[in-house]
């Protein structure tokens, strides 16, 4: 379980967020939606340990995340970027073997059993035939998947995701994030970020907004995601449609300063 | 020989393994064949002979003559080139991974211009061959020791940081050796300055190799240990530290090994270009 409390963040003395709390359960995806520059990244890194100069508190199963080594920290969150270019070709098996490292001794690197665990990770989402292609030749959407799967192989209880569908077309947003979903009901822990309030009310269980480095919102996505939410993170005048197959939001009239 | 590193799966760690093997008989074919070549005939029989002679008692069906040269001047050499051409490959390959840029090369932090500089010096103080090994040895490794630590202490993202550092102190010990050149006695020193900047392993004696081998040795077989983890640093900073690398330590590690070998490296032979910077991609397109 990921608990926040009180977290606050400053960048050469401009705040970037403050007093932020919320809670992440097993079994759940927790969106993470708010404008441009509202601090979505920033509080990821800060969750992941990547800076440490923020107040507040980020704990793990009780545990304060600052005081635990990148190692053990690895066993708890797995972080799950953007798909990005790495330098050198590696094959897709490589990349989702690299989240076993944690577990391995210092000196060792990994052997067959290391492997048949990164072809399991790779199995559950559906990538096994990938195994040996060169990641930087794969499309967006395997690309993702693969790092999806490196995070699995982490075995860790808590998945971190920093907009896994920024650069997806349209039927691999979808894809990914049913995946993402489905992971989430087999009991993982899912903080996802996203600039899209569709897909957080579609997929997910529970939104957190920020805006203006408060927290804007916080409950379920049928409660917290409403027109007035829109209206105040985005600027934009939203209508909430209530279809048989669910609520869709269409976007309507002028642009509102926030 | 310094490929990418760990296991894959069983078919490409398969061809990974033939790749090795060929690789080591392709290596010991060509040392053997190197005893052959020179302007003193040696049948390939005899070297063979003369060199297992060191460790079984065999008797002697050769020259004396041919016994000095295969002992003591070919196989300081062609152990000296085994030696540095592995360690620089093998630095090349780490440097690439840790600054995630396929274009750096064991020079990156001012190894190489340290030890020019170095060498540089001792020659223009008229020291002996061995003080101007153990000087160029010295500058190398206290170079880069600055650039790191300069480097770590700048604002801003560390590798960028540490390369730029490198590059500024590079200039700044190349215009000190091209200063000792302008102020080095013209018939004696500047040519054996010039030669030595050049790169050679004609002059190698057993005394280099038997320098050489302890800073190639500890500095190479921790690379090699940890050269899964090195795998993850190249994928990025972030990534690696969330996959549980500590980075900062083991980017300290790579870079105290590289510079041993890369420092005892060219110590003892000079500036050898593009080795460091080539092999580990012509390792990469067979593994």
């Amino acid at each position: 379980m990921l608990e926040v409390h009180k977290l606050c963040f400053a960048f050469r003395q401009r705040e970037v967020f403050a007093n932020v709390s919320f809670r992440a359960e097993p079994g759940e995806l927790l969106a993470v939606l708010g404008p441009n520059g509202a601090g979505k990244s920033t509080l990821f890194r800060c969750i992941l340990g990547f800076v440490g100069g923020y107040e507040g508190t980020v704990r793990v199963n009780g545990a304060d995340t600052r005081k635990i080594s990148p190692r053990k920290l690895a066993a708890l969150l797995a972080y799950i970027p953007q798909g990005h270019r790495p330098a050198f070709g590696y094959t897709a098996l490589d990349m989702v073997l690299m989240g076993v490292t944690h577990e391995l001794p210092l000196l060792a690197s990994p052997r067959a059993r290391q492997v048949e665990r990164a072809r399991e990770a790779m199995a559950r989402v559906g990538i096994e035939a990938l195994a040996d292609r060169d990641f930087t030749r794969l499309s967006g959407g395997e690309q993702q998947l693969v790092l999806i799967a490196r995070g699995l192989a982490q075995r860790s209880g808590i998945l971190i995701m920093d907009e896994p569908t920024a650069s997806l077309d349209y039927g691999n947003q979808i894809r990914v994030l049913q995946r993402v979903r489905e992971l989430a009901e087999e009991g993982y822990t899912v903080l996802l970020s996203t600039h899209n309030p569709q897909h957080a009310l579609t997929f997910s269980h529970r939104v957190l907004a920020l805006s203006h480095g408060r927290v804007a919102a916080l409950g379920t996505a049928q409660e917290a995601l409403t027109e007035e939410l829109i209206r105040t993170l985005y600027g934009v005048e939203a209508h909430f449609l209530q279809t048989p197959q669910g609520t869709v939001i269409v976007s309507a009239g002028e642009v509102r300063q926030p | 020989m310094h490929g990418k590193g760990g296991t894959r799966t069983t078919a490409s760690s398969r061809r990974a393994a033939v790749c090795i093997t060929v690789l080591c008989v392709a290596l010991l074919l060509v040392f053997l064949l190197s005893f052959v070549l020179g302007r003193y005939d040696v049948p390939v029989m005899d070297v063979v002979r003369i060199l297992l002679s060191r460790v079984f008692p065999l008797e002697s069906t050769w020259e004396r003559n041919m016994e000095i040269v295969v002992l003591n001047v070919r196989l300081p050499r062609i152990a000296l080139v085994c030696l540095v051409g592995c360690s620089l490959a093998a630095a090349g390959t780490s440097y690439q991974s840790v600054f995630q840029n396929p274009m750096a090369s064991p020079d990156l932090l001012g190894a190489t211009s340290g030890a020019c500089f170095g060498a540089a010096l001792a020659i223009l103080l008229n020291a002996s061959r061995r003080m101007t090994v153990l000087s160029a040895f010295a500058f190398s490794l206290a170079v880069v020791m600055a650039v790191y630590l300069i480097g770590q202490r700048a604002r801003g993202n560390p590798i960028v940081s540490m390369v730029l550092v490198g590059v500024m102190i590079s200039s700044l010990f190349s215009a000190g050796t091209s200063y000792i050149k302008l102020v080095a006695d013209t018939t004696n020193q500047l040519p054996e300055i010039t030669y030595w900047l050049m790169g050679s392993f004609s002059g190698a004696n057993k005394a280099d190799v038997a320098f050489a081998w302890l800073p190639v040795a500890a500095g190479l077989i921790p690379l090699l240990l940890v050269r899964w983890r090195i795998n993850l640093l190249s994928v990025g900073e972030e990534d690696a530290r969330a996959l549980g690398v500590n980075t900062g330590a083991l980017r300290l590690v790579v870079i105290v090994c590289s510079t041993l070998v890369t420092a005892a490296s060219v110590a003892v032979s000079g500036m050898i270009g593009w080795v460091g910077l080539v092999i580990p991609h012509l390792c990469r397109k067979l593994v």
